[in-house]
């Protein structure tokens, strides 16, 4: 039973790791309605350029981390001024493709400045066990995993704060309801939309911090916006609670079906259960859990 | 000048619901395939048809059959290469292990296998649409990869999970050379693109268009739309499965789970988009393009002479950055291009 509690809570902080790429696509669809797939590669492009200035610059990491926040949210203008900005009302699956060849390009980007090599992202803060709680339960908690899930509490916290008490986060709302009366009660879209862009970049780096200095800054790291996937369809592409809830069932139940299921189908099934797992819940809510119900009409 | 139809009159309802209602496009048409069964056979280096002339055929078959899906149909995939996969799969096990089985039976074998994993794949679209229904379709390419990686039975228990493909031979003919193994690809490709631009002027295709612009409306007057919209999965992950099949036996040569990568599906998805959506004709275009395009761009970058890590990286950003440029410049594809250059040819030497 013990074990089980320590899969599920390992589980439970990875999803938080999840939620924190999901929420970047989750800010991006909701203002603009853009499924932006180029998150995974913001990812990749943040955590590289981080450890790219630490190392090739010699600059600490706490000047490093800024200047890339600087370059991140230029990139998010940069994005929408250059790619969204002239396809404005084409077809979605438009958009989505124009955010697959952003991919590549921010992906060759990268590797094009910074080289292709792995790089290891030290912030300082060890992948040990909690000692506090071994002594207590006996149970082995990161304390990597319950930094990382602090931080995207705060995160998610200051988000929620910025969506819900700013008027920048009104204008945020109000674009993300309807653009034409966002537009037509003076919310300047295109600025909203930047600013938009510019807060994916951000979240981007927080996620690229987190995931480069546990798995290393790599390639793989692209990765990582699969693994958000089935995150934003559980919990619905225009939540950012449900980003939230949809990683936490995510992480937990892909660690304990790898635990569990997994030694009698062969292993490996963490690549297709979360789903699998998300395919389930969709057939009983078709937007996810929290997602907007869309009501259709002729 | 050329290019007009004044003059051609249509004295029968044959000749009003033919395919190439023009006689120009018919006889272009025509030259086209004749330089394509022909001359191509005798000009073409082995070179050309290994690298560029199979794969693209092979690969516009496949977008041929995301763009019934997708384009006509309206229900985004990403999962083109997991139904490859599958299709490739069934017709090597077919082969393998029914004796005697001509090779052309196991490709349509191994497209009816696909079209089975479509349409299983396809039931969820009932209730999910648009990028929740995309999203649950990377499930099949998850899954149906990891399947046939970790099933052995599937890859005969090879130890390395690669396989050479069989042989091919149709009535004692062996296909070897590139030469031979393009003639295939070609017939093989031209009666499905055949049927294709059949079905989807016919009532099949009408019934997938009405289901893509609106299946609420669709249903009300009168289409079923869960026979529909699961036609549309299974004759796609047909189309897929036996693109598949023939991409493992004419072009690469062997059968293996990890060459149908979400790469791939993306890549063929790629086509459907700048090809244009809904144009069976686009997905040639397609294809051509996302064949020609990393061949083109590696050949101009090597010229440069910069080093490999550099080349390969510049070959992505250009590559990403010209995708996103031809999204801009024509987003409903290169079939758009066409149709309006035809237009502007018919009026030609006059302005309007």
């Amino acid at each position: 039973m013990q074990f089980f509690f320590e899969v599920l809570i390992a589980g439970l902080l990875s999803g938080v790791m999840y939620a924190l790429v999901a929420l970047g696509f989750v800010l991006i669809f909701k203002a603009s309605g853009v499924f932006n797939f180029a998150q995974g590669a913001m990812v990749f492009f943040a955590a590289l350029t981080t450890v790219g200035l630490k190392e090739e610059f010699g600059l600490s990491l706490w000047l490093a981390i800024p200047i890339t926040m600087v370059v991140m949210v230029l990139l998010g203008i940069a994005t929408e001024r250059i790619v969204l900005r002239p396809l404005v009302n084409q077809h979605d699956i438009t958009l989505f493709m124009a955010t697959i060849g952003l991919t590549f390009f921010l992906e060759g980007l990268a590797q094009l400045i910074w080289g292709s090599n792995v790089r290891r992202l030290d912030l300082g803060i060890q992948d040990v066990p909690i000692e506090f709680v071994m002594d207590k339960t006996g149970m082995l908690i990161s304390q990597f995993d319950v930094i990382a899930a602090i931080i995207c509490a705060i995160l998610v916290a200051a988000l929620a704060i910025l969506f819900n008490k700013t008027k920048v986060g009104r204008a945020l709302r109000a674009v993300a309801d309807d653009h034409q009366a966002a537009l037509s009660v003076g919310i300047p879209l295109q600025h909203v939309w930047a600013i938009v862009w510019a807060v994916a970049g951000f979240v981007a780096l927080v996620a690229g911090l987190l995931w480069g200095s546990r798995n290393g800054v790599q390639f793989a790291l692209t990765f990582v916006a699969l693994k958000a996937l089935p995150v934003l369809i559980l919990g619905g592409f225009t939540s950012v609670p449900g980003a939230i809830v949809g990683g936490l069932i995510i992480g937990a139940s892909e660690k304990l079906a790898e635990v569990y299921i997994g030694p009698y189908v062969g292993g490996g099934i963490e690549g297709w259960f979360p789903y699998v797992l998300a395919l389930v819940f969709l057939l009983v809510r078709p937007e996810g859990l929290f997602g907007e119900k869309i009501i259709r009409r002729i | 000048m050329i290019y007009r139809e004044a003059g051609q009159y249509k004295t029968t309802y044959d000749t009003d619901t033919q395919i190439f209602p023009i006689a120009q496009d018919r006889y272009a048409m025509l030259a086209i395939l004749l330089i394509a069964f022909i001359v191509i056979p005798f000009v073409a280096t082995p070179y050309i048809f290994s690298a560029i002339l199979i794969p693209f055929l092979i690969f516009s078959l496949a977008a041929l059959g995301l763009n019934i899906l997708t384009g006509y149909a309206g229900q985004i995939s990403l999962g083109t290469a997991a139904f490859m996969a599958v299709g490739a799969f069934a017709s090597y096990n077919f082969m393998l292990r029914v004796p005697g089985m001509p090779i052309l039976l196991a490709f349509i074998l191994g497209g009816i296998c696909a079209a089975m994993v479509g349409i299983a794949f396809g039931l969820p679209s009932l209730r999910i649409r648009g990028f929740y229904l995309a999203a649950s379709t990377l499930a099949t390419q998850f899954f149906v990869v990891w399947c046939l990686t970790k099933v052995p039975w599937f890859t005969n228990n090879s130890a390395s999970g690669v396989i050479t493909a069989q042989q091919i031979e149709i009535l004692g003919f062996k296909f070897d050379s590139p030469q031979e193994k393009y003639l295939l690809v070609l017939g093989i490709v031209c009666v499905l693109a055949l049927l294709a631009k059949n079905m989807v002027r016919s009532t099949v295709g009408r019934s997938w268009m009405a289901v893509r612009d609106m299946d609420v409306a669709a249903e009300v007057i009168g289409f079923r739309v869960m026979k529909t919209k699961l036609t549309a999965f299974a004759v796609s992950s047909f189309y897929c499965g036996i693109a598949g099949a023939l991409f493992a036996y004419c072009y690469v040569g062997t059968v293996e789970p990890e060459a149908y990568n979400l790469d791939l599906s993306f890549r063929i998805l790629f086509m459907v988009i700048i090809g244009g959506l809904g144009s069976i004709l686009g997905s040639f275009f397609g294809a051509a393009f996302i064949v020609l395009l990393p061949i083109v761009l590696s050949m101009i970058v090597h010229v440069t002479g910069l080093p490999n890590s550099v080349t390969s990286n510049v070959e992505l950003m250009v590559f990403g950055g010209l995708i996103i440029f031809f999204l801009i410049v024509e987003p409903h594809g290169l079939a758009r291009l066409w149709q309006i250059g035809k237009e502007k040819l018919r009026l030609w030497p006059f302005p309007h």
